[in-house]
């Protein structure tokens, strides 16, 4: 098979407004070998069979050794980067506190705080004509929520922010450069914001509060325990996760409904479509674009035998829009039944915070409905942020 | 004529999951004629997963199971009416009460009931009880929370042990007797039987195989049973827990293929007549429907699995409403779950269709696996314990027929296989007392042979 550069265009910042049509090429090349060595994938039917394969590894210490571009203290490895039976785990103990079977109301109980954060920042947004989406709302939403359930002191943001988008840096896929300096960037972030959350958990030993560090550090039964490497680890992943990829939800929602007013107006007067239009957004502009992945054996994907050890590139976004899939893939529709999309994957690393993701942009969307009637954007497409794994604009200016 | 597929009149008699879903199916596909729904329950359709779990456990009360409903199926309900006969030539379904109910296409779903205890005395006892139906579950919940000194649960199969598991998490004392080897063997094969068998007496099950019951005892009320051993066994209440008997009796005189292992159909769930030749105004879905499958031979299939019902009557329900080139075939690949002792049982395929099982990933000791079935050298069906995310892989492989044993790779930090293929030890289901929920039933619509005796 020719070796393509399809990897390079698709994270060429170039390409972040619209990297669909590179997608439909993609799909249309079936399994696209690149001049790196890795394998892209896009069609939808492949990317679930090979989530859901035994034989795929999401750790990176599984590459082999030419195409090893970052590597990551042991240690700072989290779940996300972890396959079973570590992976297994480490996600249930970090589940704990989160969600079923331990804690099965936690999420719902949070309702109530989202929408009266929500409520807050919009009643901070009365009076102004022009609002940044992202810099006003969609930023500041998720992060006010990830940082209650943690235990995170809001006025903490200004420190942790610079971390985070280094570590963002740091996992992001980029085509043929030298990693050296976002490696060391990125391995400090995760040392510095390790430290800091273990710290802040550390203060909770012996009086917890409601929240999930409390929680790590005073479990009761010894098996269920995190050692403070994991614990470090845990924390980081939950911490950035928990704002960074949302943030990308609610402003590609606002971008899209802002660039489809009928299905907007359609919302405003259906507000029971919400949801399903949140599950649309998944599929249609997802904040997580790409994963990566690598085989532990030759695998044969739709009739290429992908080598072990490689990096394997898995589009979500591609399988999001694949006609073989999805009746009108390219069209929009709040209302679309069958959608089973890949926004949150697939498989044993199906997204942790799914269900916080849901319902933070629910009630985002919902909140700001009414407001987005008379608004039109002031640039499209917006400035997208760098990164070509988590996709969504920089800054959205709005008009209101 | 297209047209006239969406119109007329259309029977369902089953108003269970099957029903209910080819109700909803038939209007989603456009029909528009008159349609009526017999069911012999007095309930509306609701959820049977619940009432061996949930309801046991006095989370949900057992008329609270009710199936939500996609849409308004916009039927005519006839609750509480058994339907006794089919006449085909007349195209009447026999009702117990009333008039003959006239159809156009009719869809049978009368799905299975819970097999009896044999001894209609012993099973008269008060606290002998089966479960099968809602009525089924109030009552051996309300004898579950009246607290008896011991339980007696005749049958290993999926419901007897959701049973023994749920007597023991409410803290009371179980029996379960089996007649074969192991519980689930007659689902599970050999290997994860002994999980099983393990796994119940860990939680405190008094679990006793290769034993028969060979009579309830009592005077009115059920104090004991007496067992193949020559034991006595004293308890309180005792649960048939045997398998289903699938309810093809009213159908007897129909010339249908009816017999004790479902009514035939053909790959579109189109009936099958005593003589093999396929009707096209009848059509089957559900638990009572023997169905071919490409997979595993072209055998008929018998399945009591909640997917299949849903699958099933989807298809079944479209055929019946589209014109023969646009009609699809029920090809789905049979999956079932089951929760028991803190664990999620999870399969897919057939593991009864094979001679050989290897754990591919996980492993007995971390209660955590997913064990793979072959037959001659191809995969056939896999089993999780708790680890069901995985069972789409093997779903997969199931599909494509994909050779066994399945190759090395596991991400589960075992670079190769650890375990070898062992005979899957799938026994004889006449030596079970529990029925298996998937059967393989030969390649046959049931025959009838005649015995002609001239009079006088």
């Amino acid at each position: 098979m020719a070796v393509d550069s399809l990897l390079e265009r698709i994270t060429d910042y170039a390409s972040r407004p619209d990297p669909y049509p590179l997608y439909a090429e993609l799909r249309a090349a079936g399994v696209a070998r690149q001049a790196g060595g890795g394998y892209l994938v896009g069609a939808y039917h492949d990317i679930v069979a090979l989530l859901h394969d035994p034989r795929i590894s999401s750790d990176p210490r599984n590459i082999a050794a030419p195409y090893r571009a970052l590597v990551q203290p042991e240690e700072q490895i989290s779940f996300i980067r972890l396959d079973d039976p570590a992976h297994h785990r480490l996600r249930g103990l970090a589940m704990r506190p989160f969600g079923p079977p331990h804690s099965p109301g936690r999420l719902d109980a949070m309702r109530g705080q989202i929408a009266q954060i929500t409520e807050e920042l919009i009643e901070g947004l009365a009076g102004r004509s022009r609002i940044d989406i992202v810099e006003d709302f969609a930023y500041p939403l998720p992060v006010t929520v990830i940082c209650r359930l943690l235990g995170v002191p809001r006025e903490d943001e200004p420190v942790f922010r610079e971390w985070s988008a280094a570590i963002i840096d740091f996992a992001d896929i980029k085509a043929g450069e030298d990693p050296a300096e976002r490696q060391r960037a990125g391995g400090q972030a995760l040392t510095e914001m390790g430290r800091y959350l273990v710290d802040l958990a550390e203060r909770r030993r012996g009086h917890p509060g409601d929240d999930m560090l409390s929680a790590f550090v005073n479990e009761p039964d010894p098996a269920g325990r995190l050692t403070r490497e994991e614990l470090a680890a845990t924390g980081v992943l939950l911490l950035v996760a928990g704002h960074e990829t949302t943030v990308n939800l609610i402003a590609n929602g606002v971008l899209t409904l802002l660039r489809h007013r009928d299905q907007l107006e359609r919302l405003r007067r259906e507000p029971g479509l919400l949801p399903g239009a949140v599950e649309e957004l998944l599929r249609y502009e997802p904040p997580v674009h790409l994963r990566q992945r690598t085989p532990l054996a030759n695998i044969e994907v739709a009739g290429t035998t992908v080598p072990k050890g490689v990096p394997l590139i898995l589009v979500l976004a591609a399988g999001n829009r694949d006609p073989k899939r999805f009746h009108d893939p390219e069209r929009f529709d709040p209302a679309r039944t069958d959608n089973q999309h890949l926004g949150f994957g697939s498989g044993v690393h199906h997204c942790y915070g799914a269900p916080l993701a849901r319902i933070e942009a629910q009630t985002a969307l919902g909140a700001l409905l009414p407001r987005l009637v008379g608004a039109t954007l002031v640039q499209d497409p917006p400035p997208y942020r760098r990164g070509a794994m988590l996709r969504g604009p920089r800054h959205l200016p709005i008009e209101l | 004529m297209p047209g006239d597929l969406r119109q007329g009149r259309i029977v369902i008699v089953g108003a269970s999951l099957a029903g209910l879903r080819a109700a909803e199916t038939l209007r989603e596909a456009g029909f528009t004629g008159s349609l009526t729904v017999v069911g012999d329950e007095p309930h509306p359709p609701y959820d049977r997963p619940p009432l061996s779990k949930q309801v046991l456990l006095g989370r949900v009360a057992a008329h609270a199971t009710a199936l939500p409903a996609r849409r308004d199926p916009d039927a005519d309900w006839r609750l509480g009416v058994r339907a006794t006969g089919l006449d085909p030539i007349g195209k009447r379904v026999l009702l117990a009460d009333g008039e003959p109910l006239p159809y156009d296409r009719l869809l049978i779903a009368t799905g299975t009931r819970a097999r009896p205890w044999p001894d209609q005395a012993q099973a008269a006892l008060d606290g002998v009880l089966t479960l099968r139906t809602s009525d089924d579950a109030a009552h051996l919940a309300e004898r579950l929370a009246a607290g008896p000194r011991r339980v007696l649960v005749i049958g290993a199969g999926f419901t007897g042990s959701e049973i023994a598991s749920a007597c023991r998490e409410l803290g009371i004392e179980v029996t379960v007797a089996e007649r074969g080897p192991a519980p689930l063997v007659g689902a599970l094969g050999g290997t994860l039987s002994q999980l099983a068998a393990g796994l119940q007496r860990a939680h405190g099950v008094d679990l006793r195989c290769g034993v028969t019951v060979t009579a309830l005892r009592g005077d009115g009320r059920f104090t004991g049973a007496d067992l193949s051993d020559g034991s006595h066994l004293e308890a309180d209440v005792c649960v048939i827990a045997m398998g289903a008997v699938r309810n093809t009796e009213w159908l007897a005189d129909s010339g249908l293929a009816a017999g004790p292992r479902g009514l035939a159909c053909d790959a579109g769930c189109r009936v099958f007549d005593q003589y093999g030749i396929v009707t096209d105004d009848v059509f089957v879905a559900g638990d009572v429907a023997r169905f071919p499958h490409p997979l595993f031979e072209y055998q008929m299939l018998s399945l009591e699995h909640w997917g299949n019902a849903v699958a099933q009557a989807e298809v079944a329900a479209h055929n019946m409403v589209s014109p023969g080139p646009s009609r699809r075939p029920h090809l789905a690949v049979p999956v079932f779950w089951s929760s028991q002792f803190g664990l999620n049982i999870k399969s897919v395929g057939v593991p009864t269709f094979s001679d050989q099982v290897l754990i591919a990933q996980g492993s007995i000791a971390e209660g955590r696996l997913v064990a793979v079935y072959g037959y001659r050298g191809r995969i056939t069906a896999a089993v999780t314990v708790n680890m069901a995310k995985w069972l789409e892989h093997y779903q997969g492989l199931i599909e494509t027929a994909a050779p066994f044993p399945p190759g090395p790779g596991a991400a589960d930090a075992r670079p190769l296989v650890a375990d070898f293929p062992v005979p899957s030890n799938v026994p004889d289901p006449r030596g079970l007392c529990h029925g298996p929920t998937v059967a393989l039933t030969g390649h046959l619509p049931d025959r009838r042979l005649s015995v002609v005796r001239p009079a006088g």
